[in-house]
């Protein structure tokens, strides 16, 4: 039987990668675009990148969103490599199928209702509302992610290995440093990795979490472009995207390089 | 003895946080949509309170009753259901065809593909819905192009219409089905195929009879997965919908940071929450029925 696929197949495919980058190389070449209306061209031109990074409430809140970002994830890669371990590793305690349930839920809660039940805890706890409480609900739902992530590792690994070294006098704790987090730190880094793209790309839990004065970049993004289509989000979504790209390209071949 | 301590601590500290984060809020979105709508800060009557003769409750159901009776509400949540369907259905007729020939490429080329695939989900969301305003609007580029074209002499409205939500939740969602497609399709045996050409199948027979219904456990993931966020879709509704298409997220978004309305925005959490869960259950169980035997 013929292997590779057919004329057919090939045109699905063209059509489909067409569908999904196409909008995304227009926005690019839009954010180049030397005039003001988005879909008159104008000649090529660096100029709304520079107004871009002049725009001081922008840039604010790109350095927001990293502070965000970065704690967030963190907290959640510490939080979700743990639960990783209790789901994997702890087979039997009362509980655990509550415990695997609670883990799940973030990841099939819709963002408005995430959102809406995180906010009304912090009113609840009197909170003030601000880049704390933004950081927590974005490690919340990425805790789940890492969990994940995780303990999808954590499966395949053979737990003999932590047991031989509980054998030789190591304490679980040393062993779990030692042994374990060697063999998954890939997942780990992977499950940090999606947290702070997570983090950085959300609007929902944010706009519901956050308070005056930490408005992250998707939440200035939103707002402006409630406003109308301009070159200046194409320019910041177009250095986005570059980051992006760059930090997926470089994982995905550190990667390889262990291997 | 400090290994079970340390093993106690290893539970107890996720243990808190998912109760802390993830059980409280949502009892508290439940509480709060039994709760009654002041000017006040929160806006809303606590339902448990103290008072001088004790612990005393004040909730009321008044807020499911007004989403049920007021058309707004219901056509909103008929309006989510809806799209939400159509919408996965149109996803799945995309997604089968590119996961299949992901599938059926040759081997060397696949992890490249299966990349390409994943590789728009890590650019952001808003960023990739926003491109397609510019896009569809009247002025767009679509319409210039089909104008230039000759195929059509006005512009056509598609921005603020439904299809223009349909396109933006096959566009943002794609990836989230042709995975567990490529997954479920690229597991079967060739063999089963191969007989089949061998008894004389044509490769569209081949295609609906073999394939597909092998590839249910994989369909059924799939339409999970685009479905659950589409039901609670914000965003692509609000940036690609016109002010007329009124889906439960955006409903919700409204009451509560436009109206001000945390109760009722707290009652069609928990609809919502309701119809996600009845989704995730019917969809769980097609996909263990079809799953029998397979794996």
């Amino acid at each position: 039987m013929r292997r590779g696929n057919s004329l057919f197949g090939v045109t699905v495919l063209t059509a489909g990668f067409a569908f999904l980058y196409l909008p995304i190389v227009l926005l690019v070449i839009g954010s180049f675009n030397a005039g003001r209306q988005v879909n008159v061209w104008a000649g090529w031109s660096a100029r709304w990148y520079g107004e871009a990074l002049r725009n001081e409430q922008l840039v604010a809140s790109i350095w927001v969103s990293l502070q965000v970002a970065l704690a967030a994830a963190t907290l959640a890669t510490v939080v979700g490599t743990i639960g990783a371990f209790v789901l994997t590793r702890l087979p039997r305690f009362r509980g655990r199928a509550l415990f695997r349930i609670g883990f799940l839920t973030p990841l099939v809660l819709p963002e408005v209702i995430l959102g809406l039940a995180l906010l009304l805890l912090f009113v609840r706890l009197d909170l003030d509302r601000g880049i704390g409480t933004v950081i927590l609900a974005h490690a919340t739902f990425g805790a789940a992610f890492v969990a994940v992530v995780v303990s999808s590792r954590l499966a395949s690994f053979d737990p003999a290995l932590e047991e031989a070294a509980m054998d030789l006098g190591a304490t679980p704790m040393r062993a779990f440093l030692r042994v374990t987090l060697p063999v998954i730190a890939p997942a780990v880094l992977a499950g940090w990795l999606l947290a702070f793209t997570l983090s950085l790309d959300d609007l929902v839990i944010a706009s519901f979490a956050s308070g005056p004065g930490a408005t992250t970049l998707p939440m200035r993004i939103y707002s402006q472009v409630r406003l109308g289509v301009s070159p200046e989000i194409n320019a910041i979504s177009t250095m986005m995207i570059a980051a992006v790209t760059v930090a997926v390209i470089g994982a995905s071949l550190a990667a390889k390089r262990r291997r | 003895m400090s290994a079970n301590w340390g093993l106690r601590l290893a539970v107890l500290l996720p243990a808190l946080w998912l109760v802390l984060f993830v059980a409280w809020p949502l009892l508290i979105v439940a509480e709060i949509s039994f709760s009654e709508v002041v000017s006040a800060i929160p806006p809303y009557l606590p339902v448990f309170g103290w008072s001088e003769s004790g612990p005393s409750v004040s909730g009321n159901v008044e807020n499911y009753r007004l989403l049920a009776s007021d058309a707004l509400y219901t056509a909103s949540l008929l309006t989510s259901l809806r799209i939400a369907a159509v919408a996965t259905a149109l996803t799945l007729l995309i997604g089968l065809p590119i996961a299949h020939g992901i599938a059926r490429a040759e081997p060397r080329f696949r992890g490249a593909l299966l990349l390409l695939v994943i590789l728009p989900f890590w650019t952001s969301f808003l960023i990739r819905v926003y491109a397609w305003i510019g896009i569809l609007k009247n002025e767009g580029l679509l319409n210039e192009l089909l104008l230039a074209l000759g195929l059509i002499d006005q512009p056509l409205t598609i921005l603020t219409t439904e299809w223009a939500i349909h396109l933006g939740i096959v566009y943002a969602y794609l990836p989230f089905m042709v995975l567990p497609l490529y997954v479920a399709i690229e597991r079967i045996d060739p063999a089963l195929r191969e007989a089949a050409a061998d008894l004389g199948a044509r490769g569209t027979a081949t295609f609906f009879r073999i394939t597909l219904p092998l590839a249910r456990p994989g369909i059924a993931a799939g339409c999970l997965l685009v479905f659950i966020p589409a039901m609670g879709e914000f965003v692509i509704p609000d940036l690609l919908g016109g002010p007329n298409t009124l889906m439960i997220g955006k409903t919700l978004w409204v009451e509560f940071f436009a109206n001000r309305d945390w109760p009722v925005a707290a009652a069609l959490a928990v609809v919502l929450l309701v119809l996600v869960l009845v989704g995730i259950a019917a969809l769980d169980r097609a996909q263990r029925r079809a799953g029998e035997g397979l794996a």
